[in-house]
């Protein structure tokens, strides 16, 4: 339990009613509370109050004393003894906001029929409740070239604007990217970029949501739909584990757009351009329709779903089987895959991981992560904040957002274990460590935020598990890694964190499951599952579920070649491409599911799609389907019954997994134009999902090398000049960018147009790589 | 005995009197020496009893504002001084700080000392560069002479004193804008609370004063409180400088104590241009109400012009005779308030550009009687509506000239376009070709 | 390259008379004029990487100030008062009669780019109405004609020099570069004090 000192309680009178609010509280809110709504366009309760607008002028009185003008109740906290008139008893009031009304209509267009915004607009709404019906303007509106583009994927149309500042305000206050201000003055202020920086902010989005009128609009979604068309539906965000609440708008079948849904204790209101804006992918013309086979031909054919069942059937019998689950299962799915490996295929070989990883980090998951209880939350009240191998803005942006926001609120203490300071580090005013070693400072109310990419330092997350100080949380990019943990997708955990060693876990989950025994041998992880592949005393068949090959290493889709491979996908893929059987599964959008974002908080999620184009279901469906088939029933019909099955189970509370006790790598000596090889993947960059999002790519940051002074000086090369990074399996060319880093290392984004380095190099971090001026 | 004080401008007739040496010679810089051997907190109470009020307009007592800042707060305080004059009418800090500039420098370190800051600025704005090049070669010579930086008199006072040029843009007057300005962003007005005086300038407590109101200090403290006092009226005390401008015989400065009345300074600068009478008048700028002949025996005190409708202002007397178009007039007043409307609230950026549209259609003589009902209702609208004063100084020619000439509306209405010639009202009338 | 080692210097100081370096931005950007006459995309970069302000921050600051010019003016600015008073008094015939001399209208630049022309609003020397401001130099009690010879002058290399200024009128990045607070050591020439601005004084002394 907190002990937070008990918050002062003021009661005030508004139109008559009382209503008692936290001390602080603004007018505008505590008149909320009685359902009073003051009409109003800067403010907005995550922003700093403006008071710009005026349109939420209410007579105030305090101690009997009254103001001798309207005040902007937005900008007024409540105060004992005060009494407030809204437009509903104040005739003042009332005027004064029918007064502002009228002036912010007279350089407003009369362009609602053909705007973006009409129909869920603030401006239309609340000039029908306080407007006047006819103008009494009858001079020259002010006019500005029609929409411009602030950026790919931004438009602003500045006839449209009320200059509320919410766009700016959020940029500078929220995201720390004031890419956009107001410019100019007086009638001619407006919004505007520096003309040659665009406003790529990848939180700019928020900025279409917030706008109170139709002058921020989004490229992909303008002109597409009336509001009054779509169907909304709450859901989650699947991009990565950040755990945005989100709104899924749906006209006829097809996802036209995706909001920041509300959720106070995760994503407040915002979510990043990402999240927003990269869905194509789920109408895309390469989604899978229906079950495939492969043919003597060697061509995939389309089958039913009874003979494609059997064919796996078939394909699988007898054979020692492997499971590789991809990081975006939801729970239920990624615990239909651990039952389905268990009870069906009788192994653990079984590995949500599909990125770089160890046998250090599956130990520390099943150790330490499963259980971890670290939030949000635990964030807003710390003292210190330390990230370790994890770009907060690259790789789980909202919690980039809970640190900036503490930083710019009480200058919160942020360190983080990096190469260099990355723009989001310098937003954070963090201080760069190059070890973990060198992070002190720590106390309880500490947080040791760990990235995924920890398990590519050997050593690193040993070292973090013996840490008994700081509260830790574990940060994967995706959505799913986290209830994968947790559902037991992984070879030396069972669901709930039992582990696989432990026979009393296993007389747990047999109960459970209502089986004689369960494979008693710990798993083989993702590479292991690999390698083994066609070695004769390994594996033989594999079944993959939403796994990209290029993630995991360049030679992984060859390993898959020749052997049995089962591939439940919702797109053609490099692992469809060479699948003996393909079996379609539903998308985020046409499937009710729950993520665990990296909090551990569940978040489920509804079916936005439904009707006649689904023509499937998800994973934990299908996976029951050919459990049947086989004989060795799963037993999970549903979603609803996977996720009630799991919930039986809650966290082991015996004995778990032993803490990894891996050794620190050797350190590498490069030598002459050798370097070691670090990077990041950036947010927007070439990941999957992201696939057809053209106006989001050219949001991204463009690749460049980063490395120090002293090896730029020593190659020859100036800033923005072109480097090439290399090793005995390819190269990369990209301009170079002079940085505070090791002059051992260089960076390069792990998955940017022009830099691939799984693919190109063979690994992503710690390799020796040759740098030369290109 | 004359009707005139002359303090801050009794040297203004020496040809060096802006120089240090003038300066010194005059007696300058004396009362900072005494101020330093008193305790700050004597030095406020000082200015207090003078009953100093604040001479950019507002009239606040500046000894009060300076109790305000907080002490033994370990925080750095900060002097700002407003030299940003530019309420239409007002020119009396501009001839002061090139004539006189060392008044406001020892003012300033009179006044940093009582409220503790080390570090002050003078906000001038930016369209003067003969006055910046004389406040700047000032303040290079105060450091060279040890009144300013490091301890200063060797008294221990410490006190860095920078110059900044403001760039054109009169919202910059108003203190909260200023010190958003000086921080390096958009002069737009601030959110009070919480006031300068707890958070102002780098979010430390801070002092802002207009440039008269801190020249005065050396005086107050060189002579004290009872020869200040002496001076005045009952609730408006010392001497001021009262601005004449416009259709005046001779227009120019009149440093006088408060009260005097607008007849008296006219009877002094010689009336009104030959063969014209009075019309309309400012106070304290355009944006105080507009004042008539009526009012010539208004006194110029903080009560007086308020009891008679206005404000006391800046006390810039612009004068316009019979010849002036009262519509055309306030139209460009008008016209100065939507071009200097910093854009941050709806009724003053939309609002003076409805105005303007409305006034011009006016003058040209377009409209009904209804249209100007319309006009006040407009202004009903803004004023009082908007983020800070400026646009209710905008409304200020409006309303007060309706008050006055709602007739002369009419006649432009009747008539259908304006019934002035402005080549009567110019002051080469007559002699053009 | 228009920053030379020295021009980064005076920056450099420029930012060090503050306690906070943002603070520096409107002297940097009346410096970037002084150096290349107007508010250029350079200027702005280089104070926003000075200062570790994002462009668009120094945009926004740089375009809310009538002083700062986001085009070239002419090497003598010529601003005519048009505020009331100043218009009454004869500004509007001035500038009436200064932009049909010269050609170009409010905003605007004569073709061999020595003078520009700008409407300004009151510039606090209303007792010398009507008022001319060139390159922000007063030029009081104007008319017509002697504004036009202001300009020929000008446009001929020899202005007259300004009434309460230096003895010689300062061209317009001379005179920006003194707003940036880089002192050209001039301050002690021209007057103390205008005679209207004695007027008081005088009156005084007469014992009016």
């Amino acid at each position: 339990m907190t002990t937070d000192v008990a918050v002062e309680m003021i009661t005030v009178v508004i139109d008559g009613f009382e209503v008692t609010v936290p001390k602080g509280t603004l007018i505008i809110r505590a008149a909320e509370k009685l359902g009073i709504q003051i009409p109003r366009f800067c403010d907005h309760p995550l922003l700093a109050p403006a008071g710009a607008c005026r349109q939420c002028l209410v007579d105030v009185e305090i101690n009997g004393r009254a103001f001798p003008k309207p005040q902007a109740s937005c900008t007024i906290p409540v105060e004992p003894n005060m009494i407030v008139k809204t437009q509903l008893t104040s005739p003042v009031a009332e005027k004064a906001q029918k007064g502002i009304m009228e002036l912010l209509l007279i350089n407003h267009p009369l362009d609602c029929p053909v705007c973006d915004k009409g129909g869920e607009c603030p401006l239309q709404n609340q000039a029908m409740s306080t407007g006047r019906s006819e103008s009494r303007f009858t001079g020259v509106k002010r006019t500005f070239e029609k929409p411009i583009n602030i950026s790919s994927q931004v438009l602003l149309d500045r006839e449209r604007c009320v200059l509320c500042a919410r766009c700016t305000r959020f940029s500078e206050q929220i995201a720390g990217d004031p890419f956009i201000t107001l410019n100019e003055r007086g009638a001619l202020q407006q919004v505007g970029i520096y003309e040659k920086d665009p406003f790529d902010s990848y939180f700019s989005g928020n900025t279409v949501q917030i706008c109170p009128v139709g002058a921020l609009t989004g490229a992909s979604y303008r002109f597409r739909a009336r509001p009054f068309d779509l169907v909304s539906t709450p859901s989650a965000c699947e991009h990565c584990a950040s755990g945005c609440a989100l709104r899924t708008d749906v006209r006829r079948g097809k996802t036209l757009r995706r909001l920041a849904g509300d959720d106070a204790s995760v994503n407040e209101e915002w979510n990043c351009d990402k999240g927003r804006w990269a869905f194509k992918y789920l109408s895309s013309k390469e989604r899978v329709s229906s079950p495939l086979i492969r043919g003597d031909d060697g061509e995939l054919r389309e089958a039913s779903w009874p003979e494609a069942l059997a064919r796996v059937a078939a394909g699988l019998a007898g054979k020692k089987v492997g499971v590789l689950v991809g990081g975006r299962a939801t729970v239920e799915d990624a615990y239909g895959y651990a039952k389905f490996a268990r009870v069906t295929l009788g192994t653990n070989d079984i590995d949500f991981r599909s990125r770089p990883h160890t046998e250090e980090e599956a130990a520390f998951l099943a150790s330490t992560v499963v259980g971890l209880k670290t939030t949000y939350a635990d964030i807003d009240k710390a003292d210190h904040v330390v990230l370790v191998n994890f770009e907060p803005e690259d790789e789980s942006p909202i919690v980039f957002l809970r640190v900036y926001k503490q930083v710019r609120k009480r200058s919160l203490q942020v360190s983080t274990v990096a190469p260099f300071a990355s723009r989001g580090s310098m937003k954070l005013n963090a201080n760069v460590l190059s070890s973990f070693d060198q992070v002190s400072n720590l106390t309880e109310k500490s947080v040791v935020l760990v990235g995924e990419r920890s398990a590519e330092v050997p050593g690193l997350l040993s070292a973090i598990a013996a840490n008994t100080t700081a509260k830790i949380a574990w940060i994967p990019r995706r959505s799913g890694e986290r209830g994968a943990l947790l559902a037991g997708a992984l070879g030396n955990v069972l669901p709930g964190g039992r582990p696989v060693s432990d026979a009393s876990a296993r007389i747990d989950v047999q109960t459970a499951w209502g089986v004689d025994s369960l494979p008693t041998e710990l798993g083989r992880s993702t590479s292991q599952i690999l390698h083994s592949l066609n070695t004769g005393e390994g594996l033989d068949a594999v079944v993959v579920g939403g796994v990209d090959p290029a993630d995991i290493s360049p030679d992984a889709l060859g390993q898959l070649l020749n052997t049995f491979v089962v591939s439940l996908e919702i797109s053609h893929s490099a692992i469809t491409a060479i699948a003996d059987v393909v079996l379609p599964v539903a998308a985020v959008t046409e499937k009710t599911g729950s993520f665990l974002d990296w909090e551990g908080r569940e978040r489920r999620f509804d079916q936005a799609i439904e009707g006649p184009l689904i023509t499937t279901r998800s994973d934990v469906r299908i996976l029951s389907m050919i459990a049947d088939e086989m004989k060795k029933p799963i037993s999970l019909p549903s979603v609803a019954s996977a996720a009630r099955e799991l919930a039986s189970f809650g966290i082991w509370d015996g004995a778990t997994v032993a803490k990894p006790t891996a050794p620190a790598a050797p350190h590498k000596n490069p030598t002459g134009n050798e370097a070691i090889l670090t990077s990041w993947r950036q947010l927007i960059d070439l990941g999957s999902l992201q696939s057809g999002e053209d106006n989001l790519a050219a949001t991204g940051r463009k690749a460049v090398a980063v490395i120090s002074a002293k090896r730029a000086e020593s190659i020859g090369v100036a800033n923005g000049e072109l480097v090439k990074v290399s090793n005995e399996r390819g190269s990369v060319v990209v301009p170079v960018h002079v940085a505070q880093i090791s002059d051992e290392l260089v960076w390069l984004p792990r998955n940017s147009e022009n830099s691939q380095t799984i693919v190109t190099f063979g690994a992503a971090e710690g390799c020796l790589v040759t740098v030369v001026k290109a | 005995m004359s009707k005139l004080s002359p303090v801050l401008s009794a040297h203004w007739d020496e040809a060096d009197s802006f120089t240090l040496e003038a300066y010194r010679r005059n007696g300058g810089y004396q009362a900072s020496k005494k101020a330093l051997d008193m305790d700050p907190d004597a030095v406020i109470q000082l200015v207090k009893d003078s009953g100093l009020r604040g001479r950019g307009g507002a009239g606040f007592p500046t000894g009060m504002k300076w109790g305000f800042i907080p002490q033994n707060d370990g925080k750095d305080h900060y002097l700002v001084v407003n030299a940003d004059e530019s309420e239409p009418g007002t020119c009396k800090d501009m001839p002061l700080l090139m004539a006189n500039p060392h008044s406001l420098i020892e003012g300033i370190i009179i006044g940093s000392y009582a409220i503790r800051a080390n570090y002050a600025f003078i906000y001038l704005r930016g369209e003067v560069v003969h006055v910046f090049r004389r406040v700047q070669q000032a303040i290079e010579d105060a450091y060279a002479a040890g009144l300013l930086g490091k301890n200063i008199n060797g008294k221990g006072f410490d006190l860095e004193l920078v110059l900044h040029a403001g760039a054109g843009a009169y919202i910059c007057g108003e203190e909260t804008a200023l010190l958003d300005s000086l921080e390096g962003f958009r002069g737009q007005p601030r959110l009070r609370p919480p006031f300068p005086a707890i958070a102002g300038l780098y979010a430390r407590p801070t002092v802002v004063n207009n440039v008269e109101s801190i020249a005065s200090v050396p005086a107050i403290i060189a002579n004290g409180t009872e020869w200040f006092q002496a001076m005045g009226t009952e609730k408006s005390k010392g001497f001021t400088l009262y601005s004449l401008s416009g259709h005046v015989k001779n227009p120019g400065q009149f440093e006088a104590p408060l009260g005097i009345t607008l007849r008296e300074i006219l009877e002094m600068a010689g009336g009104m241009r030959e063969g014209h009478e009075l019309k309309f008048w400012t106070p304290g700028g355009s944006s105080t109400p507009m004042f008539t002949q009526e009012h010539l025996d208004v006194p110029l005190d903080y009560e007086g012009v308020g009891a008679a409708g206005s404000m006391l202002g800046t006390k810039a007397l612009q004068i316009f005779d019979e010849t002036t178009c009262v519509v055309r007039a306030v139209l460009r007043w008008t016209e100065f308030y939507k071009h200097e409307s910093c854009g941050k609230c709806t009724p003053c950026r939309e609002g003076t550009w409805w105005l303007v549209q409305a006034l011009k259609e006016l003058e040209a003589g377009r409209g009904t009687s209804d249209d100007l009902d319309k006009l006040l209702d407009i202004v009903d609208n803004i004023a009082g509506r908007s983020f800070c004063a400026l646009a209710d100084g905008a409304a200020s020619p409006i309303v007060s000239s309706m008050k006055y000439f709602r007739g002369e509306y009419q006649r432009h209405l009747d008539l259908g376009s304006c019934p002035f010639d402005p080549i009567e009202s110019t002051l080469f009338a007559g002699v053009k070709a | 390259m228009a920053y030379s080692q020295e021009n980064i210097a005076i920056m450099d100081s420029i930012i060090a008379r503050y306690p906070r370096k943002r603070s520096a931005v409107m002297p940097l950007l009346h410096f970037v004029q002084a150096t290349e006459g107007f508010v250029t995309p350079e200027g702005i970069e280089l104070i926003a990487q000075k200062l570790e302000l994002e462009t668009a921050e120094v945009t926004a600051v740089s375009t809310f100030y009538t002083q700062y010019k986001s085009e070239p003016v002419g090497e003598y600015h010529v601003g005519v008062c048009i505020n009331t008073l100043c218009a009454v008094m004869g500004g509007d015939e001035i500038y009436k009669s200064v932009s049909e001399h010269l050609g170009i209208g409010n905003d605007e630049v004569t073709s061999d780019g020595k003078v520009s022309l700008e409407r300004i609003e009151c510039n606090a020397a209303c007792d010398y109405a009507p008022v001319v401001m060139v390159n922000w130099e007063f030029f009081d009690n104007q008319t017509p004609q002697s504004v036009k010879d202001l300009v020929d002058g000008a446009r001929g290399g020899n202005p007259p020099a300004p009434t309460r200024g230096p003895k010689t009128l300062r061209t317009w990045k001379q005179n920006s570069a003194v707003l940036a607070g880089v002192s050209d050591g001039l301050a002690g020439e021209g007057v103390s004090a205008g005679e209207p601005s004695k007027l008081g004084l005088k009156l005084s002394k007469e014992g009016k």
